[in-house]
């Protein structure tokens, strides 16, 4: 590259104006249109939030349905064949339309804006997975036109067989696999290019932020169990549409075979889920402790390792099936092993905020709320580790009780922290910070109240997806417990979209850098222009815009300085 | 930075120390409600194994809970924004950073050795008491190895077969023929003292045989044989469901075992046999006449 002069010489006369010549060009669309056929990584991201968002709800009344009819030992409120497709709809939306499209739009939009690039590598790939994803979700949703999966989100066969399962739901709901799965591997492969290629001048791995590695990470998890869960559904597809008996034990299939391919993607996918929200919390809590994020290089560390051990630990999920001791063993040790690198995060993050001067925030609380409860959730996984133990445990309201602390204080609030975080980047305005407080104090409140005392109702026996329970014991007290507090949930993720709604046209306007972050995004305008920056910064730490705030200030003392004569 | 982490370290463990005298202080009584802890309470050894393994892993857990809630709620505290509160700038701590990831691993290797230890109760089966051998018999063990037998190889083996939505049970009577062999339906009797072998089955989907207060949950896999095993003490019924989805009525897949003393169990399992006796007399009579009557001269 050559580098322009500085200064043009000076000529007489009138200067020499550069044409453009262009034949044929299209008009811009505006509009709807401009939405439709976009490929800017900003919109993208922002259609991926929308939909997530939506699902969100879609799912989250699901749940509330789900809560009503356990509210009471024996009711009648809906059939059984209702409640199975609930939650069936519930599992498979919240994971597979509500927060794997939330975290592409997280990644779509900040990690081209963080590692200072202009879009993604692959911008009509980019939009091809979004539309994909809105493909998957509307083959899913039809099925509620006939009769949708009653097999739950894992469906394991044989109960998926056409001979247990013979209407059409399972089939909607293997092709929402395949679509939404497609759609993700090649938005993972896009993350990944994007990320490896495209960082700005001086940022070497290890000034890469943290939200981009864990979503480098997480694309590489979702390279490799894609592909096996896309293999299992194809087997179940023909099993069901060929009589191929894959999964039929009664001709020579295998249904431990479907468990194995599952869980081999099911495992992983919890980090897949959970490791963004991971970044995010790296992201935020520094910036509100005004501290440089403790331990770096372990938080990557730890990140590659939690991905490398989690993909080796998927049996953990089957230890009442018939395995070999020598099995049962491997995958309670591998899952130990799990604990440590989430137990030196949870440090690193506490240790973050010690000594610092910790503002408290909106995303500075779901932050804290997401340490105190994934906090939980990682203990009572220990426990489930312990084969022994899970033996009791496995497929209880316990399990129930703890994938919901992990995945809701895990990836949701780590979300909503995220939310209220970049919210102002993406679209100019804050959310309110009173309305935010009111909901994370009842969104915090809500979660407790109904998942803790699950973990006693699974303790006392009931087993998960049963549709109706005798009240034995307490098991009516505390499933009440449990539907009054989905209500109180539910009122606090309400006022945050109403947040989002208000906020979005009469939010303060937030500016290039309201919380004086760290990182390149808040280098830009909010939201930032079609191709983000004019020039991007050399980056030469991991917060380039703490390094940038530093230098503007030298600047102007210096100017300061000169101004003032001596 | 010395001062402060010296002190940090005598916090924390005043928070464990706390911590963990205020978890022995939890009276027996709520954790036998099934509120903090698994069911047991028939005295199988399985069960009991199961919950007391549980209970030594609460005990780390709480002292790990509250020790981390401690020292984020105090870090909260003392350091929120004020005025002239300096943060300081310091990127991470080598030496304590290596120190808390040996700390989780070490609470790890413990949980472990906690739980080799415990297996044993929970995985091996012990003998029959003398009243109830008599009941038992000796069976070689499988190749694949999974079945667990007691020392001296006697159990009383039952079959569990899991169907859309009732439980069927096959009760041994020591000849090879399975056609005529006592069976029941949702309620399994079982002799107190023995070593109940079960050999657990499916014949259409998957189900899970679970019984919380007599141990754990083991899956019937179509195609698969899985195995475990209780010896009750307590006479009494216990009650429990299947615990993996098997289709719309999944919820009303009920089990439950009736333990009785070996002479009630023998006077119950003779009622049973001479019942399927007499009504395979009934069948093979009925049967006859019928071929009499259509027979030709």
């Amino acid at each position: 590259m050559t580098t322009a002069p500085t200064t043009a010489p000076v000529k007489t006369g009138p200067a020499p104006v550069p044409e453009i010549v262009a034949h044929n060009a299209d008009p811009q669309p505006s509009g709807w249109l401009s939405w439709l056929t976009t490929t800017d990584h900003k919109r993208i991201g922002i259609m991926y939030m929308a939909a997530g968002w939506l699902f969100f709800i879609v799912g989250g009344v699901e749940a509330l349905v789900i809560r009503l009819q356990l509210a009471q030992a024996d009711s009648t409120l809906i059939t059984p064949q209702t409640y199975n497709a609930l939650f069936t709809m519930h599992g498979t939306t919240m994971v597979f339309l509500f927060l794997i499209p939330m975290i592409a739009g997280f990644a779509n939009y900040l990690v081209p804006l963080m590692i200072g690039a202009r879009d993604m590598a692959f911008p009509k790939l980019n939009a091809l997975s979004f539309w994909l994803l809105v493909a998957g979700g509307v083959v899913f949703y039809g099925s509620l036109l006939y009769s949708p999966a009653e097999c739950g989100w894992t469906c394991y066969a044989p109960l998926s067989e056409t001979a247990y399962s013979p209407t059409n739901g399972v089939d909607a709901w293997i092709f929402l696999i395949h679509l939404t799965g497609i759609s993700s591997f090649i938005g993972a492969l896009n993350i990944f290019v994007t990320i490896a290629n495209m960082r700005a001048p001086g940022m070497t791995w290890s000034r890469v932020p943290l939200f981009v590695w864990t979503m480098l990470t997480q694309s590489i998890l979702l390279i490799i169990a894609l592909p096996v869960i896309a293999g299992a559904v194809t087997m179940l597809l023909t099993d069901r549409q060929f009589g191929t008996h894959f999964f039929d034990p009664s001709n020579g299939g295998s249904s431990l075979l479907w468990q194995h391919l599952f869980w081999f993607f099911g495992h992983p996918e919890v980090y897949i889920l959970v490791l963004p929200a991971f970044g995010i919390i790296s992201e935020v809590l520094p910036v509100f402790s005004r501290k440089p994020i403790f331990g770096y290089r372990a938080i990557v560390a730890a990140t590659l390792g939690i991905a490398v051990i989690g993909t080796l630990v998927w049996a953990h999920h089957m230890f009442t099936t018939p395995l070999p001791y020598a099995l049962l063993v491997f995958f309670m040790l591998g899952t130990f092993l799990i604990a440590i690198p989430t137990g030196v995060k949870i440090f690193n993050w506490t240790f973050t905020l010690w000594r610092g001067s910790i503002e408290f925030t909106v995303p500075t609380l779901f932050s804290i709320g997401f340490l105190f409860t994934f906090l939980l959730g990682g203990i009572t996984g220990i426990f489930l580790a312990v084969f022994p133990v899970d033996w009791q445990l496995h497929d209880t309201y316990f399990v129930v009780a703890h994938f919901h602390y992990t995945i809701v204080g895990g990836a949701v609030f780590g979300i909503l922290a995220g939310l209220y975080y970049w919210f102002p980047k993406f679209s100019g305005r804050m959310l309110g910070e009173r309305m935010g407080k009111w909901s994370f104090w009842t969104i915090m409140i809500g979660f407790w109240v109904t998942f803790l005392v699950q973990h006693s109702a699974g303790l006392s026996g009931m087993p998960r997806r049963v549709y109706e329970y005798a009240d034995v014991g307490n098991l009516e007290i505390y499933n009440l417990i449990s539907t009054i507090g989905s209500f109180i949930l539910a009122v606090g993720i309400l006022l945050t979209v109403i947040n989002i709604v208000t906020s979005v046209r009469s939010g303060a306007k937030a500016g290039p850098d309201p919380w004086k972050g760290n990182t390149l995004e808040w280098f830009s305008t909010s939201p930032p222009p079609r191709n983000n920056f004019d020039t991007v910064p050399r980056v030469r730490s991991v917060e380039p815009m703490k390094d940038i705030r530093r230098q503007i200030e030298r600047q102007d003392r210096r100017s300061e300085e000169a101004a003032t004569p001596a | 930075m010395r001062t402060p982490a010296r002190r940090l370290r005598r916090r924390l463990a005043l928070t464990a120390a706390v911590s963990s005298a205020a978890f022995v202080s939890i009276p027996a009584a709520v954790a036998s409600a099934g509120i903090i802890a698994p069911e047991s309470g028939g005295g199988t050894p399985n069960a009991e194994g199961i919950r007391s393994l549980y209970l030594l892993i609460g005990i780390l857990a709480v002292i790990v809970f509250v020790g981390v809630c401690g020292l984020l709620i105090h870090t909260l505290v003392k350091y929120r924004a004020s005025k002239g509160g300096v943060p300081s700038q310091v990127h991470g701590n080598n030496r304590l950073e290596v120190s808390w990831t040996v700390g989780a691993a070490l609470i790890l290797v413990l949980i472990s050795v906690v739980t080799f230890v415990k297996l044993g109760q929970i995985y091996e089966p012990p003998n029959s008491d003398a009243s109830a051998l008599p009941l038992t018999s000796k069976l070689t063990p499988a190749a694949d190895g999974r079945q667990k037998l007691p020392p001296n190889g006697r159990v009383y083996q039952i079959d569990v077969n899991g169907l859309q939505y009732v439980w069927r049970y096959t009760y041994p009577d020591g000849d090879t023929n399975n056609l005529n062999n006592v069976f029941s339906y949702e309620e399994m009797v079982v002799p107190t003292g023995a070593t109940v072998a079960l050999r657990i089955f499916a014949q259409d989907v998957q189900h899970s045989w679970w019984i919380p207060q007599l141990g754990g949950k083991f899956d019937a896999v179509p195609g698969y044989a899985n195995y475990t095993w209780f010896k009750i003490s307590e006479p009494g019924v216990y009650r429990g469901q299947c615990a993996e989805l098997c289709g719309r009525n999944h919820a009303n897949m009920v089990a439950q075992v009736r333990a009785l003393p070996p002479a009630k169990f023998q006077a119950w399992y003779d009622r049973q046999k001479a019942a399927i006796r007499n009504a395979d007399e009934q069948a093979a009579k009925a049967r006859n006449a019928a071929i009499k009557a259509t027979a030709g001269p």
